[in-house]
């Protein structure tokens, strides 16, 4: 079996990112990058079924500037094989994103195409269920389990209600979950190793993909500010304020 | 404008998040359809859809190929209903954001993802970076599709309305996805995403013994319980119970933190809620520049004053 697995270089989860200050958009100036946690997920499950024999190739995919180079040695330090790098400094959205997904899905061909269900940079959690639209590919998304068969997964998801369990055929899209597994650290000789593997670059134009944006961000704005509140000195004291203050118990 | 609104619903029950999303519609115009989608129990959920203030015609698309809307099926339904409308909402329920950008990309539009306000027809709000930024967004695509924070929007009322109940006769069946079956958490108390009142814990919870402690407590405020995902990754209590910006979006009138710090993550899911309390014995912990109420104790002495305080 053949992985293709996503990764997008997003600002690292730890990082509180605010609007810049004439609200054009999120201020990203000095801000520490990163491979966005789910992507890092996707590639963890490609790397475990490609040690368990199951995948015979894992294909790390980044979409972005050059700097998202970073995030594909990220990946093949956890265990991917190569990279490719779809280069554009154009602001890409799922749509666009998808399409030359799609087109590197025609050159690859692969089996089973891995993606972290939403970054979490845009927070649009799209791009997976538009290559499984793309590519007329069977999607399960959200997944927190994946059990290959014979020309097909079954894959658990998590719903809003629990779990729910979906049988797909292969050639298949799933979008990871954050419990389907946790991602080791790459380990220092694998860090070097990963630098030896090989990165092909191309760009939207050459897999012949228009990713002009559909969407245009007129503004980027912080949220209505929440104001801390009081500090109460006991149960008793938080009880009577949140029947008589709040008046939000009886 | 005519808009196309996709039910919500399971075993013949309508759920609230598709009243919020109708109201959300009827921002954007007066010509409301909702598609019922479904294997079975369609004609219940869609007498319910029909009675919803703001509904002109409810659609009923019942056949086992969209059996919990599998999206290979659903989406190519709504891909071929949508050619009728301008807009096309659906919740952004775990449903909707499977369904929703496959009908998008099918149609070759950017879909727009839990919009939280509808500045005009084609300009809408939405949070991005776990909410740090609400970002105004405009669309250049023909048809919009948009799935809704739902908690953004108050639900039009269930009964007064008297909509007209058409059947779809079309099905697209791949046969690539299969419903295998499902966990469901079983619970007498009322849904996250529609109580009133909801305590969570934390990682200071310590097992998943001790949010018995919180079960006793909401129990008698008729609340429902949520968690951190610290909480839902120790293994404390199972995923559906996950609260933020991977779980779910919570606002009710009262939220009660026991043992959460109030990681970015959190804050994201709850911090649209009334009226905030927070118990922590970490007197820095960031909840507390969120709470409204904030108490530094220990949960293992708090609780049980506060359950016989109720």
């Amino acid at each position: 079996m053949k992985i293709v697995v996503a990764v997008k270089r997003v600002a690292d989860y730890n990082v509180k990112v605010r609007p810049k200050s004439d609200h054009s958009g999120p201020d990203l100036a000095n801000v520490k990058m990163a491979i966005n946690p789910f992507c890092e997920i996707a590639v963890e499950e490609a790397v475990r079924l490609k040690e368990k024999g199951t995948a015979t190739e894992v294909i790390a995919v980044s979409l972005g500037p050059q700097a998202a180079q970073e995030q594909i040695r990220t990946a093949l330090a956890l265990g991917a094989d190569r990279g490719i790098l779809v280069q554009t400094d154009v602001a890409l959205e799922p749509l666009g994103i998808a399409k030359c997904l799609k087109a590197i899905c025609d050159q690859e061909k692969p089996d089973l195409v891995l993606l972290g269900k939403q970054a979490i940079d845009g927070d649009n959690n799209q791009t997976g269920q538009m290559l499984g639209a793309l590519t007329g590919y069977a999607q399960a998304t959200f997944a927190s389990k994946i059990t290959v068969g014979d020309g097909s997964l079954e894959v658990i998801r998590e719903v809003d209600g629990g779990l729910q369990t979906l049988a797909i055929k292969l050639p298949a899209i799933v979008t990871s979950d954050l419990r389907l597994n946790e991602p080791r650290y790459a380990s220092l000789p694998n860090i070097m190793k990963a630098k030896k593997k090989p990165i092909d670059t191309t760009t939207p134009e050459q897999l012949g993909v228009d990713v002009a944006p559909r969407v245009k961000l007129l503004k980027a704005e912080p949220p209505p500010e929440r104001k801390a509140g009081i500090k109460v000195e006991d149960v008793a004291q938080l009880v009577d304020k949140l029947k008589n203050e709040a008046k939000v118990i009886a | 404008m005519s808009i196309l609104v996709i039910a919500e619903h399971d075993k013949g029950d309508l759920k609230g998040a598709t009243l919020a999303t109708i109201a959300a519609a009827r921002n954007l115009g007066d010509q409301i359809d909702v598609l019922v989608a479904g294997a079975a129990d369609c004609a219940a959920v869609a007498a319910k859809a029909a009675a919803a203030v703001g509904v002109s015609r409810v659609l009923v698309a019942e056949n086992a190929a969209y059996d919990h809307m599998l999206a290979e099926n659903t989406a190519l339904l709504v891909a071929e209903l949508a050619k009728n409308y301008s807009h096309v909402l659906a919740p952004a329920t775990t449903n909707g954001k499977n369904v929703i950008p496959r009908a998008a990309a099918l149609l070759d539009v950017q879909a727009i993802s839990d919009i939280c306000g509808v500045v005009s027809a084609d300009t809408f709000q939405r949070p991005i970076y776990a909410g740090n930024i609400i970002a105004t967004v405009q669309s250049s695509d023909s048809i919009k599709l948009l799935t809704v924070r739902t908690t953004a929007f108050d639900p039009v009322a269930a009964e007064g309305g008297r909509a007209s109940v058409e059947t779809v006769a079309s099905v697209h069946q791949t046969g690539l996805a299969e419903f295998k079956g499902e966990e469901v958490a079983k619970s007498d108390r009322p849904e996250l995403t529609a109580a009133k009142i909801i305590i969570s814990g934390g990682r200071g919870m310590q097992n998943g013994d001790n949010f018995e402690m919180l079960y006793r407590i909401a129990d008698k405020l008729g609340a429902a319980v949520g968690a951190s995902r610290a909480a839902v990754d120790a293994g404390f209590v199972p995923n559906d119970m996950q609260v933020g910006q991977t779980g779910k979006i919570v606002a009710p009138e009262l939220y009660i933190a026991v043992g959460i710090s109030g990681a970015i993550q959190h804050l994201a899911g709850m911090k649209d809620s009334k009226v905030i309390v927070a118990i922590n014995k970490d007197g820095d912990a960031p909840i507390f520049q969120v709470a409204d109420y904030g108490l530094v104790a220990d949960l293992f002495k708090a609780l049980p004053e506060l359950e016989a305080a109720l």
